[in-house]
């Protein structure tokens, strides 16, 4: 699923034009972007929450010439599914996946 | 922040009233699950894409006892963020 489907599915629901829909979900994720730019966290119940990892700097070499090179230290945009996101992707496991690969006896 | 205050954004933000704002934020976000549910990524481009990852059973052991135990297979959700994302955090 992409934005504009996902826009496309919202705007049959809240009777709205799409192009309209679209603009909202993009307000939404830019709100989150938004706190987190600022080191905020994001808790949406029945969700998940959004945070901010800190990476410390660390020694990493250049796989091609194994020369050592510092890697500066870094935040990482972090998602926690909740409990009950977590639990229902989980139960539908059986379900074939319908992007990416799953195998089936 | 929590979704009170995306509601707030979006009601402040469109000409909506404060109940429309909050059933097009708990829309989307329904939306989205309910695609994951159905075994689908979702992908938001500026933002980021959720993403299914199944797993197969293994062997885990507790760290406090030394004894094994079976971890079943399942399905986890990650969230990979995207580029314009992480540039932003980092202030880039």
């Amino acid at each position: 699923m992409t934005k504009s489907e996902l826009a496309e599915q919202v705007s049959t629901k809240i009777n709205l034009p799409k192009k309209e829909t679209e603009h909202i979900v993009s307000m939404v994720f830019e709100s989150i972007i938004g706190a987190l730019s600022h080191g905020d966290k994001v808790e949406l119940r029945g969700f998940g929450s959004f945070r901010i990892r800190h990476r410390a700097l660390r020694e990493g070499r250049n796989p091609k010439t194994g020369e050592k090179v510092k890697v500066p230290p870094k935040k990482v945009p972090f998602f926690r599914a909740g409990k009950e996101l977590k639990e229902m992707v989980n139960n539908k496991a059986g379900s074939q996946k319908t992007a990416g690969s799953s195998q089936h006896p | 922040m929590v979704k009170d205050d995306i509601i707030d954004i979006v009601y402040k933000k469109v000409g909506f009233t404060h109940s429309e704002a909050v059933a097009a934020v708990e829309l989307i976000f329904e939306a989205v699950k309910e695609r994951l549910m159905a075994g689908e990524d979702v992908n938001i481009v500026g933002f980021g894409k959720f993403c299914l990852r199944d797993k197969k059973e293994r062997v885990g052991r507790n760290p406090k006892t030394g004894q094994e135990f079976k971890i079943t297979s399942r399905r986890v959700l990650t969230f990979k963020p995207s580029k314009n994302l992480k540039e932003i955090v980092n202030n880039k």
